[in-house]
């Protein structure tokens, strides 16, 4: 995973609540045995005219004039501003991968769902939980200013308006400094190797039919 | 102290290491596996040069992509047409050899979707932790086991090192009190659960579902509530354990043996909220109060009773809800105050891990004996949750009241419930589905999709448009008496 670091970015505004997963990348692409290549089809029935297909050349694809990263004003966002719920829905983690392969870096919504927030950090996406009046005075700004940046700056948890306005977040210490450093999981919990091996003997021993003799 | 939760007690049997962050480590007792979600996973521990920590824990089964006619299911793997799909599925069998997992391959007859296949093998244990790359695996809480969905980095998380990553959630406890009415299932109760506290009213919950119209339902019926927990936002459902449980649980494959039965009866017994555990919030329902439902938009929480009406989106008074409202009706092509049985319906689907279990075919197949799906009906399916389900379906005939009436009855998959077959809605139809998403676009590009129970899906497929299921179990009971 790579380092998140402090960078200023367009701010792309996606005005609808309970934005699901089969929205930001629907099922047929899910076929896929990758981990990249899904930039093409995020919000793909949101994004083209017709029905996309795995493995298709997107360039030649009718747009939707009206979806919002169709816009070109928009182009090179790198931060999604988006309303409650955010990523509701399926554990596919195909979502945050389309996310990052778009090129988003954060996603900025008042709630956002359980599993997808696990799955975005796990890909290096940091996800800002900001109030509905915080956000709502975001989507007027955005609107009201093409070329939009925020300056987004995890280090300091906040995140600084063209008007120079400071808006601080919180974060869990443990994905900040994940996100921070670019670390991978698994490598660190393996270092509790003998903690894990120790807690599994104990709880074979105490519930032995959680342990399959024959398999 | 206060005493534990379900969940509280499950979580401490499971705790391998607290962190100072507030992240914890636990232990994960059972790994479910599909095709969809674990390619990636597996490539990852290969690029690591990682092994699984514990074979045994794993269990597999292609469900998501599989064909379910009867013809191309003949074929085994070489009957899937969608050459993407193909080396899906072929990938999870390879990696399950590579790696020593034990897998159900697409004609075992004990292959199924993962969340049918796992509890009927009593591979799904109280008080163990279930994970599975699929946000319904909240299904096997029914078990009072602590179940939940994760991502394909913690699938590869739990292979390599036998553990997840987590956060302790928030407690929630809703009760349905009460006698459900005649014709109202499960499948009703869950629906308007999620239409009272919203598809997000369980976010950052672990949630219980208790009362006594809960402890009524039988085995099957639990799996139904704490499948959809993740409709309501929560990663978790879960329900307490009783003589329900563990009657269903004696003699399946994967449960314990004689010489551990007993032990293991006992410690279950354990797996119950103390009496004075304390809940985060607690929402109660009268199971009175609940009728068939039906959802009439595109999110689980847009849904209502059967003698209701769609809602007229500027009857809310916040403007998100407005103009999701707005949009809903939109893309469903209904209108505002448009009575629920005046919705036509396209297409009839009768399966996925919320409703295709026994118990669900015996009710639709109720509803359908000796009638027929109406003309306009372009299409009625049955897929069954596995082969043994199939099986068992067919020994109690079943399939010739469905194949009579009309439906069309299909090999085990996920099927049209996210239409990664070719099962799938054309543009504009509208479904009767026993499913558990409602979402744009889920079972068909522009298909809309109208969330029902098995009984309610059958009766809607021999009327073509929605109906009160208990309306013809009345009429039903009078030409019974009148014979």
């Amino acid at each position: 995973m790579k380092k998140f670091t402090r960078f200023e970015g367009v701010v792309a505004p996606l005005d609808r609540a309970n934005v699901d997963t089969d929205l930001i990348i629907p099922k047929q692409f899910l076929k896929s045995i990758k981990r990249t290549g899904f930039g093409v089809n995020l919000f793909d029935e949101l994004r083209y005219l017709d029905e996309g297909q795995p493995g298709q050349d997107c360039s030649q694809r009718p747009l939707n004039p009206d979806f919002v990263l169709n816009q070109p004003r928009y182009q090179g966002a790198e931060v999604l501003l988006a309303r409650r719920n955010f990523g509701c829905g399926s554990s596919r983690e195909h979502a945050p991968w389309a996310l990052e392969d778009f090129g988003f870096k954060v996603v900025i919504a008042p709630s956002f769902a359980d599993i997808f927030y696990n799955n975005a950090f796990k890909n290096g996406i940091l996800l800002i939980t900001f109030s509905e009046e915080v956000v709502d005075r975001l989507f007027a700004e955005v609107e009201a200013k093409e070329g939009y940046q925020l300056d987004v700056d995890l280090e300091n948890q906040r995140v600084i308006t063209p008007s120079g306005e400071i808006l601080e977040f919180e974060i869990d210490a443990f994905r900040k400094h994940c996100l921070l450093e670019g670390l991978d999981d698994i490598g660190l919990t393996l270092k509790d190797e003998d903690a894990i091996r120790a807690f599994e003997q104990k709880h074979k021993t105490a519930r032995p039919w959680l342990f399959r003799q024959s398999a | 102290m206060s005493g534990q939760t379900l969940y509280d007690k499950i979580w401490n049997q499971h705790l391998v290491k607290q962190r100072d962050d507030g992240t914890a480590l636990i232990y994960i007792d059972r790994q479910l596996l599909h095709e969809v979600t674990s390619p990636q996973a597996f490539e990852g521990l290969r690029l690591a040069k990682r092994k699984p920590w514990r074979l045994d824990a794993n269990l597999a089964t292609p469900d998501h992509n599989v064909p379910t006619t009867i013809k191309e299911r003949a074929e085994g793997n070489s009957g899937i047409k969608d050459p993407v799909s193909l080396i899906q599925v072929q990938t999870l069998d390879d990696n399950c050899v590579e790696y020593g997992i034990e897998e159900f391959k697409i004609n075992d007859p004990r292959q199924g979707i993962v969340h049918v296949v796992g509890p009927e093998q009593g591979a799904t244990l109280p008080g163990m932790t279930v994970v599975c790359g699929d946000s319904h695996t909240a299904t096997h809480g029914a078990f009072g086991a602590l179940a939940h969905g994760i991502g394909t980095s913690e699938v590869e998380h739990v292979l390599a090192t036998q553990c997840l990553l987590a956060q302790k959630m928030k407690n929630m406890q809703v009760r349905v009190e009460g006698e459900l009415g005649l014709g109202v299932t499960s499948k009703d109760v869950v629906l308007a659960i999620i239409g009272k506290i919203g598809t997000a009213g369980g976010t950052g919950y672990a949630i219980e579902f208790a009362g006594s119209a809960i402890a009524s339902l039988s085995m099957e019926g639990r799996m139904t509530v704490c499948n959809m927990a993740i409709e309501a936002g929560a990663r978790v459902g879960l329900i307490a354990v009783d003589d329900t449980t563990i009657d269903y649980l004696a003699k399946r494959p994967f449960a314990p043996t004689l010489d551990q039965w007993e032990a293991a009866v006992a410690d279950w017994r354990h797996l119950v909220s103390d009496d004075d555990a304390q809940f985060d919030k607690v929402v109660t329902l009268q199971a009175e109060d609940i009728e068939p439902q039906v959802s009439w938009g595109t999110s689980p929480e847009m849904v209502t009773g059967i003698s209701g009406q769609v809602p007229d989106p500027f009857a809310a008074s916040d403007e998100t809800v407005q103009r999701s409202h707005t949009r809903a009706l939109e893309y469903m092509g209904l209108q505002a105050n448009q009575k629920i049985t005046d919705i036509k319906l396209d297409k009839i689907f009768i399966g996925s891990c919320t409703n295709s279990r026994i118990e669900d075919l015996r009710e639709a197949a109720k509803v359908a004996k000796g009638k027929k799906v109406a003309d306009s009906i372009k299409l009625a399916m049955v897929v069954p949750g596995s082969g043994l389900v199939k099986r068992q379906a067919e020994a109690e005939g079943l399939d010739k009241i469905f194949i009579e009436a009309g439906f069309e009855w299909r090999e085990p998959g996920c099927s049209m419930c996210l239409a990664m077959n070719a099962d799938k809605l054309g543009a504009g139809e509208h479904c009767a589905s026993t499913s558990n998403r409602n979402f744009e676009g889920r079972q068909g590009f522009g298909g809309r999709t109208h969330l029902v129970s098995p009984a309610m899906a059958a009766a809607a497929a021999i009327a073509g448009h929605f109906v009160d299921v208990r309306s013809l179990s009345a009429n039903d009971a009078v030409h019974a008496q009148e014979a």
